[in-house]
């Protein structure tokens, strides 16, 4: 078993995996940079080490450091959270160099599903629906014109090193596939130092469900699907478990080709299989697969009472799935707001600042996974999420209810954060009867919302 | 002759480059207008454009590329002709 866990991260999901540790009986040890010194991770750990300047190159996405500090510190495992190194293969495959356990897959698998060309063909392997689409695309632009023309616009340029909404470009004739193709791949190339990208079908009314997957290498079980169709510019704002438009037999179609999927590539640890939903037809299509925690993860915890960050350190320490499907259960449902310091009112440009006041919401159903103190500035170095307020309760309209009263009791004085937006949207009537789509968030912010002939 | 700072408007990273392998925004000795972009600020992983901000040409970059810098801390100075 683990005994010193290297946490190679920051903000709350440091936090989470310092409470997981705890919990677990594990000495924690939060990798931080020189911004993040006063970071709540820090405070919470048994200990810390700085591993670079404030640049998250320098720091976080520095591997040589993060190696370094597991051996000074002693550590025997390294848990690298989501976002930065989460998905990188050179971390895995140096931190097992090292002779540590990594707490994910192994390198080779994150090096085939973070290859979005190769996991979709995984993935059709394994019997589980794609979105039609191409092979990466060879340099030859009537090639790809011929290929374009066989799946149909409008179309995404994809790099097939891309992900998490990165690297995609939308096409809507030949004309522009020809002049994007080129910016696609040197976009590519500078982005993911690859520049293979691939075609895929643009499915426009569609939602976005993802599966929850734990799986020790031989066994997968599914955690049922989050819902994460309300996005702008492909970033989720607000998720929820499980679905609202699934029927129990979609549901367990959807949910068993993850677990398919899974035991195929002989997964381990926790992960998450991204899907478009067609609603019309009923239809689901894999999209991509992300070998990490992700940070919607709670909304799976509390709909099935199961500790995801716990387990995956433990299944990748070695010990062997602890439940059967047949014991997942899901009861209720969850909702998540990301709390953002950005400031809608001004295109939604970050806002770095001070915590100057701040009131939890608290009482039944209620979880916050936050980094957040008073007096705490928040360092413009990193992503905006600031805090996640979670909700709990038996059905969807009292989650929303129990999501109203908790935005209502949260006060939050110092920046500007998204709080105010969620408010506003969980009083839309379309978000109240779960009509939207992964277009919806956007037009509803552009008030172009039609109540009536939006799918 | 008049010595013009131009200013961060929020803190960040400051790169003088739009990509790292690509030509700087500007470089010293320059004749830049008010619109005349000196590089980027990089907040909380998005990108916003810093203008000179003034007629001047461009005398000398106060930060490296790449730097942290915090509101207010001058990044560059302009040498005003007629002001």
């Amino acid at each position: 078993m683990i005994e010193r866990l290297l946490i190679c991260n920051r903000g709350e999901i440091a936090v989470r995996i310092v409470r997981a540790a705890r919990e677990l009986g594990i000495h924690s040890i939060v990798a931080h940079s020189e911004a993040d010194a006063d970071g709540l991770a820090v405070k919470l750990a048994d200990q810390a080490v700085c591993i670079g300047p404030a640049q998250a190159a320098l720091s976080y996405l520095n591997v040589e450091a993060i190696i370094a500090a597991a051996a000074l510190t002693q550590a025997d495992a390294v848990h690298p959270g989501y976002g930065f190194l989460a998905e990188s293969a050179e971390l895995a495959a140096a931190v097992a160099k090292a002779g540590l356990c990594f707490i994910g897959p192994d390198a080779k698998t994150i090096a085939r599903m973070g290859d979005k060309a190769c996991a979709r063909h995984e993935a059709s392997l394994a019997g589980v629906p794609v979105v039609p689409g191409s092979q990466p695309l060879d340099d030859d632009l009537d090639q790809a014109v011929r290929i374009a023309g066989e799946i149909g616009y409008p179309l995404l340029i994809k790099a097939s090193a891309g992900g998490g909404g990165r690297g995609i470009r939308k096409v809507e004739n030949a004309e522009e596939l020809v002049r994007q193709l080129p910016l696609a791949r040197a976009e590519a190339r500078t982005a993911f130092k690859d520049e293979r990208v691939y075609l895929e079908k643009a499915i426009d009314r569609a939602r976005h469900i993802e599966v929850q997957i734990l799986a020790d290498g031989e066994r997968a079980v599914h955690l049922f699907e989050r819902e994460c169709s309300l996005q702008r510019r492909r970033q989720k704002i607000l998720e929820e478990a499980p679905c609202a438009v699934l029927d129990e037999e979609r549901r367990q179609a959807l949910c068993a080709s993850a677990v398919r999927l899974a035991e195929r590539i002989g997964y381990r640890g926790a992960g998450t299989l991204e899907y478009l939903f067609d609603e019309a037809t009923g239809d689901f299509f894999f999209i991509e697969m992300n070998t990490r925690i992700q940070v919607e993860h709670p909304v799976t915890e509390l709909i099935t009472g199961i500790d995801l960050v716990r387990e995956m350190i433990e299944i990748c320490a070695g010990r062997p799935l602890g439940f059967t499907q047949a014991e997942v259960q899901r009861r209720g449902w969850a909702i998540e707001m990301r709390i953002n310091a950005e400031d809608p009112d001004r295109g939604f440009f970050p806002s770095p600042g001070r915590v100057e006041r701040l009131t939890w919401p608290a009482g039944p159903g209620i979880r916050i996974d936050s980094a957040l103190y008073p007096g705490y500035r928040i360092p413009p170095f990193y992503d905006s999420l600031a805090a996640k307020l979670i909700v709990h309760a038996e059905h969807r309209d009292a989650a929303l209810a129990r999501a109203r009263r908790a935005l209502d009791e949260f006060e939050l004085e110092g920046f500007a954060t998204t709080a105010g937006l969620h408010r506003r949207l969980l009083d839309d009537p379309r978000v109240r009867e779960a009509r939207f789509d992964t277009q919806y968030l956007e037009a509803w912010l552009a008030g172009t919302t039609d109540q009536e002939t939006l799918a | 002759m008049s010595r013009i700072p131009v200013q961060a408007p929020f803190p960040g990273v400051f790169y003088r480059r739009p990509s790292p392998e690509a030509a700087p925004f500007a470089e010293p000795g320059e004749s830049l207008g008010p619109q005349s972009v000196i590089g980027l600020l990089e907040v909380m992983k998005q990108f916003a454009e810093i203008t000179a901000g003034d007629h001047g040409r461009l005398v000398q970059f106060e930060v490296e590329d790449g730097a942290v810098v915090e509101a207010g801390q001058v990044i560059a100075v302009l040498e005003g002709g007629d002001a």
